[in-house]
């Protein structure tokens, strides 16, 4: 059974500058005893209290401001962090799509990328070389594939990145914005290899600022505000919200 | 992949991390074949410049030693040779261990993956260092033969004790030293220093039995050094020379030891580095 189950989940990152990340000032520190609350490690709370309960079939748009949380809470929906206190249970095989260009060696050839990308995915290779022909069509890449990452632009890497990624049937899909940089018509393309995998996925969580691209993948949304969950419901309810100006 | 249906304690975390990490073979076996193909793309020669390299620094000091220790050089060049492999690899492991999180940022906060990933890949290019290394110490047998017997074959087991120790020194200090990012330079300073004091351009049974007592006695110091035992059992069998149970008995309170401490480290923090990359 898919599902995300988070309890009072929260993020604190501690923000070691050059002072606090070094041992000589641990030591020393403890040495002399004195530690003043100024020499205490600063923490950013990048999520508060997120309680969360999200099935088989939702399909959730996260909105909200800049810094507001949402790629934190795409990261501990994804297992990267683990929640510094509450809990968060995911349950499900995950593919996050945060930074497209995260575990792609430009110097090997978009096939081996394809492939490498795919094992850190979970999958085996030889369900990747299964998959490539599909990804090949699909990104219509054709003879690139064989050519280093680094002869790629940055739409290209974008494709075969999409293209990877809507090859793996994952059952847990966590998407972060930064899907910009292709043209139209391949936008197009990816938005209904997208809506499909979607159909196929047992839950989606998106990230994004696009009202257009929300409406067309979601039917709920959070919004996320100062590391809390402001608002979650159903779509056009929390856009609307979101965009009303009183909150401005 | 991070399917999770229930709340572990730490302890079973730590160990699920290391279990699932050794899962994904097929990830860190290839990632690490590619950081060896990466290094050496474009040349001629390849990876092979791994082995010529070695062969070139161990033959100069092996003719340089042994001029300056006056012994002879199918004794020196033999002895640097191995012992120089050995300890590339050791120094390896524990140079790129107290950086291996800190290298794989991008892939860590990025990818959902466990963390003893980047640890076996980082062991895995060593261990194939390693075995191009070998190619020169296949030619040093031809040139300079050794009695090697069956007692030779302990070194495959020493080998695997060697891989072991890597592995939980590149997982401790890689999470420590994410945290005290101060610790990496620290390390690798001990780490040269250690070489000077291992013997590996010195021969130890030499100075041992020197003539001069004061001499001899203050080489048995060096039986402090834990880096002199990792390099007794492997080197003691690839050189057919005298074997001591007593690096055999250090080495392995070290391993178990160490895996503890490993344990305790990977139970407590290896949440954390996440946040700390």
């Amino acid at each position: 059974m898919v599902s995300i189950a988070t309890r009072d989940a929260s993020v604190d990152f501690p923000i070691f500058n050059a002072k606090t990340r070094s041992l000589k000032k641990t030591v020393l520190g403890m040495v002399g005893g004195n530690i003043s609350s100024e020499d205490r490690v600063p923490v950013i709370q990048a999520l508060h209290d997120v309680t969360l309960d999200l099935d088989h079939g939702a399909r959730v748009g996260l909105v909200g401001h800049n810094g507001a949380g949402k790629s934190t809470l795409l990261r501990l929906l994804a297992g990267i962090y683990e929640p510094t206190s509450g809990t968060a249970v995911v349950s499900g095989r995950v593919a996050p799509v945060f930074d497209l260009g995260v575990g792609m060696d430009p110097e090997i050839s978009g096939y081996e990328n394809i492939i490498i990308r795919g094992l850190f995915l979970g999958m085996s290779r030889k369900q990747m070389e299964e998959r490539v022909d599909d990804i090949a069509e699909f990104t219509e890449l054709g003879d690139f594939l064989s050519m280093p990452l680094r002869t790629y632009s940055t739409g290209m890497r974008v494709r075969l990145a999409l293209g990877v990624v809507t090859s793996i049937d994952p059952e847990i899909l966590l998407l972060d914005e930064g899907i910009g940089a292709v043209d139209a018509a391949f936008l197009e393309k990816a938005r209904t290899r997208l809506s499909d995998l979607v159909d196929r996925a047992g839950l989606l969580v998106f990230a994004s600022h696009s009202d257009e691209f929300l409406r067309q993948l979601c039917t709920s949304a959070i919004w996320m505000n100062h590391g809390r969950v402001k608002a979650h419901g159903h779509l056009d309810d929390v856009l609307r919200a979101y965009k009303s100006p009183e909150v401005a | 992949m991070s399917s999770t249906s229930i709340q572990p304690s730490p302890s079973a975390r730590a160990l699920q991390d290391v279990r699932e990490g050794w899962g994904q073979r097929e990830l860190w076996g290839h990632l690490g074949w590619q950081d060896i193909r990466q290094r050496y793309r474009r040349s001629l020669l390849g990876p092979l410049w791994i082995t010529i390299s070695m062969a070139v620094t161990a033959i100069a000091l092996g003719i340089l030693y042994a001029g300056l220790f006056g012994n002879s050089l199918e004794e020196q060049l033999p002895y640097i040779l191995v012992g120089f492999i050995v300890w590339g690899f050791i120094a390896g492991c524990i140079n790129e261990g107290s950086e291996v999180f800190i290298a794989n940022v991008g892939l860590i906060t990025h990818l959902p993956a466990p963390i003893s990933v980047h640890v076996y890949r980082l062991i895995w290019r060593q261990v194939l260092f390693f075995v191009h290394n070998l190619a020169v110490y296949a030619v040093m047998l031809i040139v300079f033969p050794q009695p090697l017997g069956w007692a030779s074959l302990m070194a495959i087991p020493a080998f695997v004790l060697l891989v072991l120790n890597g592995a939980w020194v590149a997982l401790a200090a890689g999470i420590v030293s994410t945290r005290f990012r101060d610790l990496t330079p620290i390390t690798q300073s001990i780490v040269q220093l250690m070489f000077f004091m291992t013997p590996i351009v010195w021969i130890y049974g030499d100075l041992l039995n020197s003539p001069n007592p004061s001499i001899a006695e203050r080489a048995r110091i060096a039986e402090f050094n834990p880096f002199l035992h990792f390099l007794e059992i492997i080197r003691a069998p690839m050189l057919g020379a005298d074997q001591h149970l007593r690096h055999w008995l250090v080495v392995l309170a070290i391993t178990v030891a160490g895996w503890a401490l490993t344990f305790v480290i990977m139970r407590r923090y290896r949440a954390r580095v996440a946040y700390w990359v």
